[in-house]
């Protein structure tokens, strides 16, 4: 069995998202598997359009911050989410959204993206995934 | 015996490494996979992933900035 990298994301923060994804990414194409964890503030990363939504983490001044920071990453040649995301999912990564969260904040599955979600779990999901992780990381 | 040719110049972290693997994952044991990129960490990188993935690391040429990588699976 290969490897294995469990993430927990649980900021919806754009920049965040971006070094969970990359993470995985890179976990993926390292010959890993991957399991990431959706909840809280990340589930709303996987609503129907929400991928890009996120704020900055830090200096996001209303959407200045996150403007300036897009600007000098596409200078930079970074891939944006969305590539990101289907590359996850090409490479065989897993998703799953924790459906405690759903209930919290009333989302339905068809409010998210049900094409990019493996499994809706809760909190049992996630602990026998990351017990046999080689890499676990709450983000 | 193929050769697959992957053209990553001008990508970015994670880009490379994601690419190599893609290719990895359609050649065919035996097949060569040919790398060119321009991004500075994943000419080490991608040595390091070869090595994980357990395929054979032909060889690294050029600079830092625009290098060509050879691997055979």
């Amino acid at each position: 069995m290969a490897e294995r990298t469990t993430i927990v994301v649980q900021s919806g923060d754009m920049d965040k998202l971006y070094s969970a994804l990359i993470i995985a990414n890179g976990s993926l194409a390292m010959g890993m598997e991957v399991w990431l964890f959706f909840t809280f503030w990340g589930l709303e990363r996987l609503k129907k359009g929400g991928l890009e939504k996120g704020p900055l983490s830090k200096m996001h001044l209303l959407g200045l911050g996150k403007w300036m920071v897009k600007r000098r990453m596409k200078k930079a040649g970074a891939v944006d989410l969305q590539k990101l995301v289907a590359d996850f999912k090409d490479l065989g990564g897993k998703i799953i959204a924790c459906e405690m969260t759903m209930d919290i904040m009333g989302i339905k599955r068809g409010d998210l993206r049900e094409d990019l979600i493996d499994e809706y779990g809760a909190v049992g999901t996630y602990i026998q995934q990351a017990r046999d992780s080689a890499i676990t990381l709450f983000i | 015996m193929a050769e697959i040719k992957v053209d990553v110049r001008g990508q970015t972290c994670p880009v490379p490494l994601v690419e190599v693997r893609k290719a990895v994952r359609k050649a065919s044991p035996g097949d060569i996979i040919e790398v060119v990129g321009t991004h500075p960490a994943s000419k080490k990188e991608i040595p390091m992933a070869v090595e994980a993935l357990k395929l054979e690391l032909l060889n690294v040429e050029g600079a830092d900035t625009d290098w060509k990588i050879r691997i055979r699976r």
